[in-house]
């Protein structure tokens, strides 16, 4: 009985969805006229502001609706090597598609009995943002909107307080000679938070200390890049581009030139919007034996890199005889990425350079005097 | 079964039937709605670029607005407790209206995530590798979802058992559960203010009394919520509200902000008189740093909200009682939405973890968002509340017909 009576009901604009999925409600009893006109255009209009409020949707390309192979890939972990061969072989496509250039893209293992870190000689370096540039060109980092991994700070003499520098330094030459340069990039940390936090593991330490990301896997919250304490991750908060639709008007081809071919998994593959990434030590090149580009474009050779495993490397070198430190140490991150000076010659015209700094040397004094 | 699958259908036909000031709120709501989902496909073409986020500011008002409603969700407890732990008859009966809004609310707050995701699409990876236990982000996940769940069946089970006209069986499916929900309600609570208080390279978050303020702020701004919704509750429905009930959330909130506010001034001292590298944040919170000032004029509006709706709430009550516990509860909600959303996330960006400063301005179309997800999450409510009403009072049960239905038969007849 009750449930005729509903089936009757002819109150509400909503109720026109149901009516008229099953067809011809207007004939039913109980639905009068009047409200039955009511409900369709209630429905009606409904369902046309909602096709109105999705209609951005129709942008998307084509591209960017992944297809089922894509959005079953599994992550990097548990791929097998022909999944993994699949994978390879669909970023391959889609780089023809977008750039009509065929990379050389593979997954690069990293090698036993390695473990890299990088060191940097605060003295020489000078600011120059040479390897800033290069890191972008090697990596097909996003030109439009910038993406930079290497942040190089100009610091005030006489304090370590990374504070006081100045990031957006633009000078006409450098070094100038009240400051000193400090390049921070992504410290590799040997325990670092940023993996910790992530919610989907799709960041993780390798065994030769580098933190890479799946850039198929991370779904973007962004939390790694709250947790990190260098400021070393990079969002893609937008489709990357590798120039600027000024560029491409002027040259067409300026993306396919730009592009580095030599492509590996896990670094510098054409990244997707919504993904995090970062520095991970240019792993298709020092895996196979080369120097990270930042380091072969520095000019004054401040950069130093290699296996700390191996003794005569000249990073276990630098290691054991220079005076190195890491940036926040109290933070128990474990950086594999230090910063040294050279040693101060006693002969040498350092001592009137430290001098100038003015602020060490009457800190130094007073503690003396007090002591 | 079938009985619930009928259940289920006369809620849904219910939900369409009301009033003009009804039909004029849901128009409303779904209106705004709609615009939010607008913006957010706007969002899912072209990226997250679409809001004022940035790799300095990399949490904005999503994160914000989440962390709020959060505290909101948990302060159903503060119904409940009173209600089943010591017996309070006037509060047994409106407990249902404060589990509903939380599960409005912990909709909500699942919304906010999923819109701040850049890769919703691939929401179905937490599923494959949960990096459970070391991620405070999991933990969320699971506290978020397993209070959802818990709430829904409390509320759903009470509301079914009424519409069948059976007394609930309350050892078995209720207390239990509802005993669960109360500690469960701080874990939400706690859980979400350990996603940030372990980040050890933000020292505007890395300190342990980011809990405990979490809780006492939400345990002011939640009830204070629910006075209002009460209220509206009572006016606008056939429900009668016992005012007992008002004068028990008004101690909770007076004392709930009490400790809030001296929570506030023991950090307030800490980063103020040591002084140390620790402060810039805190520092650009209240004063702003050099020209970039753009939380100064939210906080003070905030602290200045706060204070007066502490001073109106020990102002001894009489006659105009209910209308300066209104106005208290108006202020401390926005008081509290401003300190904790955009004065607990924001700040803890700027500087950055290397000493650069970049200020944070949401845009049209973030706000777009938020709007939206706050009139779904208001609609959503609404139509539980509309449902709600008639079941517990008797209206609306297994065998008889709610008047809206009753005009049908009369339709019918004619
Ligand atoms: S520097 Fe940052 S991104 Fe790099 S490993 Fe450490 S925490 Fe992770
Ligand atoms: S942004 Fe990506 S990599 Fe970072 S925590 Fe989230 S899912 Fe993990």
């Amino acid at each position: 009985m009750d449930l005729r009576i509903f089936e009757g009901s002819g109150k509400s604009p909503g109720e026109a969805c149901s009516c008229g999925s099953r067809g011809g409600a207007g004939s039913r009893p109980g639905m009068t006229r009047r409200s039955f006109l009511r409900a369709s255009v209630g429905a009606a209009g409904g369902m046309a502001a909602f096709a109105a409020a999705i209609s951005p949707l129709r942008e998307l390309e084509a591209g960017d609706v992944p297809n089922l192979d894509a959005f079953l890939q599994k992550h990097y972990k548990e791929m097998t090597e022909e999944e993994m061969e699949a994978a390879l072989a669909r970023i391959r496509e889609r780089v023809e598609q977008r750039y009509h250039v065929r990379p050389e893209i593979r997954d690069i293992k990293p090698m036993d009995g390695v473990e890299f870190v990088y060191a940097l000689n605060l003295s020489r370096c000078i600011g120059c943002r040479k390897c800033v540039h290069a890191c972008v060109a090697e990596n097909n980092q996003s030109r439009d909107p910038e993406i930079q991994y290497i942040r190089v700070i100009e610091m005030p003499r006489g304090t370590t307080d990374i504070e006081q520098g100045d990031h957006h330094y633009d000078r006409p030459r450098v070094p100038d000679e009240n400051h000193y340069y400090m390049p921070v990039q992504c410290h590799q940390c040997a325990n670092p938070p940023c993996t910790k936090v992530c919610p989907v593991e799709a960041t993780w330490t390798e065994p030769d200390g580098i933190t890479v990301v799946d850039y198929d896997w991370c779904i973007g919250c962004r939390y790694c890049e709250a947790a990190c304490p260098y400021w070393a991750r990079r969002f893609n908060f937008t489709e990357p581009r590798l120039a600027s639709p000024e560029e491409i008007a002027k040259d067409p081809e300026i993306e396919s030139k730009r592009l580095n071919p030599n492509m590996s998994y896990l670094s510098n593959r054409p990244r997707p919007k919504g993904v995090m990434e970062k520095c991970h030590f240019c792993l298709h090149r020092t895996r196979e034996g080369r120097m990270p580009a930042c380091l072969e474009v520095c000019p004054v050779g401040a950069r130093k890199f290699g296996n700390v495993l191996d003794p005569e490397s000249d990073v276990s070198n630098i290691l054991r005889t220079k005076r190195v430190f890491v940036l926040k140490a109290e933070l128990g991150t474990l950086p594999r990425f230090f910063y040294y000076f050279d040693e101060r010659d006693p002969s040498a015209e350092d001592l009137p350079a430290m001098k100038h700094g003015g602020r060490t040397a009457p800190a130094g004094d007073e503690n003396g005097g007090a002591s | 079964m079938r009985e619930y699958a009928r259940f289920l259908v006369r809620c849904f036909r219910l939900s369409f039937v009301g009033d003009w000031k009804y039909y004029t709120w849901m128009f409303f709501l779904t209106c705004i709605s709609l615009i939010g989902l607008n913006a957010y496909c706007k969002q899912f073409v072209h990226g997250l670029a679409t809001t004022g986020m940035t790799d300095q500011v990399s949490w904005g008002l999503y994160i914000a607005n989440f962390t709020y409603l959060v505290g909101i969700a948990a302060a159903a407890v503060m119904l409940v407790i009173p209600a089943y732990i010591y017996k309070n008859k006037d509060l047994h009966d409106v407990v249902i209206f404060g589990e509903l809004l939380a599960v409005a609310v912990i909709i909500m707050c699942l919304l906010f995530v999923t819109v701040d995701l850049g890769r919703p699409d691939r929401f179905i990876h937490l599923f494959e590798r949960f990096n459970f236990p070391l991620s405070m982000l999991t933990w969320d996940v699971i506290v978020l979802n397993g209070y959802l769940l818990l709430n829904a069946h409390i509320t759903g089970y009470l509301i079914y058992s009424a519409y069948r006209k059976r007394e609930p069986n309350k050892r078995l499916f209720l207390i239990p559960f509802v005993l669960i929900a109360i500690v469960w309600a701080v874990s939400i609570h706690t859980v979400t203010a350990f996603l940030y208080s372990g980040l050890g390279g933000r020292p505007f978050w890395n300190h342990a009394i980011i809990a405990p303020r979490f809780i006492a702020s939400a345990f002011a701004a939640g009830p204070a919520f629910i006075i209002l919704t009460l209220q509206v509750i009572d006016r606008f429905t056939n429900h009668d509200v016992p005012r007992g009930v008002f004068h028990l959330l008004r101690q909770i909130v007076t004392v709930a902000m009490t400790i809030n506010v001296f929570l506030l001034i023991s950090e307030m001292f800490t980063e103020f008189y040591t002084g140390t590298g620790h402060s810039f944040s805190t520092h650009y919170l209240y004063f702003g740093i050099g020209e970039h000032r753009a939380l100064v004029p939210w906080i003070w509006t905030a602290i200045v909200l706060n204070t007066i709706a502490l001073i109106l709430l020990y102002l001894p009550h009489k006659n105009r009682g209910i209308w300066i516990l209104n106005t208290a509860c108006v202020m401390l909600i926005v008081g509290i939405w401003i300190e904790k959303g955009m004065g607990l996330i924001i700040p803890a960006f700027v500087p950055t973890p290397l000493g650069e400063i970049v200020e944070y301005i949401p845009t049209v179309n973030e706000i777009l968002v938020c709007g939206g997800i706050w009139a779904f999450g208001l609609l959503l409510y609404t139509i539980m509340v509309r449902i709600t009403v008639p079941v517990l009072s008797g209206e609306l049960t297994a065998d008889t017909l709610h008047p809206s239905e009753l005009n049908t038969v009369r339709q019918h007849t004619v």
